[in-house]
């Protein structure tokens, strides 16, 4: 809160700024959740109910998780993620103390590439990357899903940025100490990086959570399919689009991101914040 | 602390005490930038050196140098009579303090000052979180490990702090830990940069009587690289004083003070600074300062121009009317409580001249009043336009370098 202090007047502005802005952001979230709790002929109505008349929760639910293998789709979406989020702590965190901390020839221009690399968008690659893994056989695996995003440039930059901010003399004493540079990597700087590292994993695990363009492309058996295309598999049904069971599949998708952000509430403000003063 | 068995090998293998350290010929430059010219230095075993440096004088990466965190471009460095060149730091048996502690802050106290122990003493696989511990032999080690903490802990007097983190603690204290992190492991040479430069001024000087009494229990080899005087004058046996990338003079501290090689020396080491100012030879063994003849005997030619230092302390006010010296004004003065620092405003000389005086008799200097500086009896040290030292006509055949 910078600034000197608002009037009554501005103070009432503001509010209603905000909460025009958190109306706007809740208003669709609260509707996916009354619709899964309506039976279909309510959701297409022409009047609007905010309350469904007759509840069909039970239905609409136990539809979205036995209509499709849910759970399953659930289980591939944290395995999914998981291996995503720790393959790349696995390739940036390196890569990033080598670009912040080691001297070598070429490193502000592999940096520069590394940036130039932010610019490109994920779906001009995803034809060369959808041929290469046909060529490799490995479409339709786990794998198809994890490995094109395993070099995270943002996760590069993002790390390397907190690195540039741990003092020199620290290596220089796990250096003396004993340390290897995968040691130092390891023991001193990802310990140190917790509160980055958090920041980059909230980034990471909620849009591979969420995509669904990758998945549709590279995946066409049932057993992988991440959370998202099960959700589709509502909307390409043949007898049309099951609203009801759809966004209760939504809500059923979208529930463990917001478990996960309400046990770290504070971390995600925190790493929010954090990503805000690096950038 | 009693000698481990790593010592006692090492002290073995090296004829030459195993902390002695010999640096030849080296250079360095980072870019266009020369930061060593070609530095040459013996420091034998046991011995506590301070480098003495302005910053940007290069002391520091010569410090680095001799850790092994940095390569140098020419030149050795040996350490207990073994070449170290393309070591790693950690093969070098060195131990170095930071200026900034560079404590683990993930680590409690406990586990900094034990992990160069156990990077030294547990494989990879050993040292792995959660399933080394249980392989044979990890524990006995964790044991010796924890005891050879404890005695450092002892030593140091932080026993209760070594459960907690560098983040709960007070520089005095972080820089204990780093001590003891450095110590633990029984080094063949401790290296120190700026170790005290963090501290507030009280502290400052309660750390370094600490280390100097640190220095005289382990007898071990000290290398302390400071821009702090005052550091290398009340700590250390040998003074090196460095700029430029050159080392001017390696001597010990009174004779750095007394007895500069160099006029950079002289101006760097003392506070307040030397006073420099003209003279001219004279043909009857004297100089002219000013137009005061002041005695010094020399076999330069009558004319030659030199540069005459004098000591705030080595001189005075003049106390009778008509003596000598050099009369000006008094612009300025300082009173420390145990000196009083006069600063007297002369013509012809750019700088005023400092001279020492006894605080009680402040009241006989008001400020704009006239004092005379008195040369005729003032200790002076003489150098040559250049700024080398020349020494007086006697003396000349016996003291040439010192160190």
């Amino acid at each position: 809160m910078r600034g000197r202090p608002l009037g009554p007047v501005g103070a009432l502005l503001r509010h209603a700024v905000l909460m025009t802005g958190a109306l706007l952001m809740v208003t669709p979230f609260a509707w996916m959740i009354l619709t899964s709790l309506k039976p279909q002929a309510e959701i297409l109505v022409a009047e609007l109910h905010f309350l469904p008349t007759r509840w069909a929760a039970v239905e609409n639910y136990t539809m979205a998780m036995t209509r499709v293998p849910m759970l399953r789709f659930l289980v591939n979406g944290v395995v999914v993620t998981s291996a995503i989020f720790v393959l790349q702590v696995v390739v940036n965190l390196p890569c990033a103390y080598a670009l912040a901390k080691l001297r070598f020839r070429g490193r502000g221009v592999l940096f520069a590439v590394i940036l130039l690399c932010l610019l490109i968008p994920h779906h001009a690659t995803a034809i060369p990357i959808y041929i290469l893994f046909y060529q490799m056989g490995i479409l339709d695996t786990y794998s198809a899903l994890v490995l094109p995003f395993t070099i995270s440039v943002f996760g590069i930059f993002l790390m390397r940025q907190f690195f540039m901010t741990v003092p020199n003399d620290l290596i220089d004493a796990a250096r003396v100490d004993g340390l290897g540079e995968f040691g130092i990597v390891w023991r001193i700087m990802l310990p140190t990086a917790i509160p980055a590292l958090i920041a980059f994993g909230i980034f990471s695990v909620v849009a591979h959570w969420n995509d669904y363009f990758w998945p549709l492309i590279v995946v066409g058996s049932h057993e992988l399919y991440t959370p998202p295309l099960g959700v589709a598999f509502f909307r390409l049904n043949d007898q049309g689009t099951e609203y009801g069971p759809l966004m209760a599949a939504a809500t059923i998708v979208i529930l463990p991101l917001v478990g996960a952000f309400l046990l770290a509430q504070r971390r995600f403000i925190e790493g929010i914040t954090f990503t805000g003063m690096k950038n | 602390m009693g000698e481990t068995g790593l010592g006692m090998m090492a002290a073995a293998r090296d004829p030459h005490g195993r902390g002695s350290v010999v640096i030849s010929g080296l250079t360095k430059s980072f870019g266009q930038t020369a930061v060593l010219r070609g530095v040459d230095l013996e420091i034998p075993d046991g011995a506590f050196l301070t480098v003495l440096g302005p910053s940007g004088c290069g002391k520091s990466t010569l410090m680095r140098i001799v850790a092994g965190l940095e390569q140098q471009d020419g030149g050795t460095v040996a350490i207990g009579g073994g070449g170290v060149d393309g070591l790693r730091p950690d093969q070098r048996d060195i131990a170095m303090v930071f200026q900034s502690y560079a404590l683990y802050p993930h680590l409690t106290v406990f586990d900094n000052i034990a992990l160069p122990l156990r990077m030294r003493r547990l494989n990879f696989a050993r040292r792995l979180p959660l399933v080394g511990r249980f392989l044979p032999g990890v524990s006995a080690t964790e044991r010796e490990i924890a005891a050879a903490v404890r005695r450092v802990a002892d030593l140091l007097q932080i026993q209760p702090l070594l459960a907690r983190k560098p983040g709960q603690l007070s520089g005095g204290q972080k820089q204990r830990v780093a001590v003891g992190r450095a110590m633990v492991r029984e080094p063949r040479v401790f290296l120190m940069d700026e170790p005290l430069s963090n501290l507030d001024a009280e502290l400052r000087v309660h750390m370094r009587a600490e280390i100097a009494q640190l220095h005289r229990e382990l007898r071990t080899t000290f290398i302390y690289v400071t821009h702090d005087q005052a550091e290398a004058m009340t700590m250390s046996d040998q003074v090196v004083v460095m700029m430029e990338g050159r080392l001017l003079q390696v001597a010990p501290p009174s004779v750095i003070y007394e007895d500069p090689e160099d006029i950079r020396v002289a101006r760097f080491v003392g506070s307040p600074r030397i006073n420099i100012l003209p003279g001219r030879v004279t043909g009857r063994g004297g100089i002219d300062v000013l137009g005061v003849e002041v005695p010094f005997a020399s076999n330069l030619a009558a004319g030659s121009a030199v540069q005459v230092g004098i000591r705030p302390a080595a001189t005075g006010a003049s106390r009778q009317a008509g003596e000598s010296g050099l009369a000006g004004t008094l612009a300025y003065r300082e009173n420390l409580g145990s000196d009083l620092f006069l600063h007297v405003a002369v013509p012809g000389v750019d700088q005023a001249v400092v001279i020492r005086e006894e605080p009680t008799e402040i009241g006989r200097f008001p400020i704009g009043g006239t004092v005379t500086v008195r040369l005729a009896d003032a200790r002076i040290i003489v150098f040559d336009p250049a700024g080398r030292r020349i020494r007086p006509f006697v003396a000349a055949a016996g003291a040439r370098r010192h160190g």
